[in-house]
């Protein structure tokens, strides 16, 4: 298995990612799932502007991310995926046999959540659709930083 | 042609730091405004320095190349002509930028960067 981390985030690609994650992980290849970014050139130079040389970058929809799973999965490069909000992440893992973790890193304030960590705000259908997700066997945890502890998805309700 | 604003994005207290400091060297006060992405996603921190910028010429200052205060800065002063974008700020250049505010802030920006440059030294190598 070489997706080493798939991270909900809605900052997408930044410091903690690359720095945090990257340098404990070891990561080659950050791949961010946005149907918007990946159909936007500027936006795609901006996040390319944050990712040092040793990384490789790629922008892919939600659907193509679905369909290059597999092909991630067993890549010998280690991967880290991210996407921006809980409907996406339902979209990519939903049935998926090769999810079996995700990684809660960022979801910020907005209308109708409310925070379940410092760094995680949930609205409650956004929980029940996280909820959902782990009924299918995968595990899911919030993680800021490597050094942090996971907090198991029951904690957040 | 009116004064330009200074606005310090950053995380955590950085910008609020750099902010008081420089008032504190240079005695200038109003020209630099500090917003920090604590707590905030992008979409909430574009909209603080939308706030920010709104309808004066500013040059808005952030910490890193990367992450969530470049994207909410580089979103916003896209849309506007009046506005500039320094990334890696650092306080020499903020000293600087106090004295030096009736230009575009175009060039503001690009003297920013080549004080902020200049201030970067080894010493004793």
């Amino acid at each position: 298995m070489s997706i080493s981390i798939l991270r909900l985030d809605d900052r997408l690609v930044h410091g903690q990612v690359v720095v945090g994650w990257g340098n404990a992980l070891g990561i080659d290849r950050i791949v961010l799932v946005d149907d918007t970014v990946s159909e936007t050139k500027w936006e795609q130079e901006l996040y390319s502007m944050g990712v040092p040389e040793c990384m490789a970058v790629d922008f892919v929809s939600v659907a193509q991310a679905r369909q290059r799973l597999s092909e991630w999965a067993v890549n010998e490069e280690k991967v880290i995926l991210i996407v921006g909000d809980v409907a996406a992440l339902v979209s990519l893992c939903h049935e998926s046999a090769v999810v079996s973790e995700i990684n809660l890193g960022g979801l910020h304030r907005s209308a109708g959540r409310r925070e379940r960590l410092p760094y995680i705000f949930l609205t409650d259908a956004e929980f029940v659709l996280l909820e959902e997700l782990e009924r299918g066997s995968i595990s899911i945890t919030a993680q800021d930083l490597p050094a942090t502890r996971p907090v198991p998805l029951g904690e957040l309700a | 042609m009116s004064e330009l604003t200074g606005i310090v994005v950053t995380h955590g207290a950085i910008a609020r730091g750099m902010v008081e400091a420089a008032e504190l060297i240079t005695g200038v006060k109003g020209a630099l405004l500090a917003i920090s992405n604590e707590g905030c996603g992008t979409t909430d921190l574009g909209k603080q320095i939308d706030s920010a910028t709104s309808g004066k010429p500013s040059v808005v200052f952030v910490d890193m190349h990367v992450g969530s205060c470049l994207q909410a800065a580089a979103r916003v002063v896209r849309l506007d002509p009046d506005c500039a974008l320094v990334a890696g700020v650092n306080l020499s250049m903020l000293l600087d930028f106090c004295f030096h505010r009736d230009c575009s802030a175009s060039e503001a920006a690009q003297r920013a960067v080549s004080k902020g440059i200049a201030a970067i030294k080894t010493l004793g190598t």
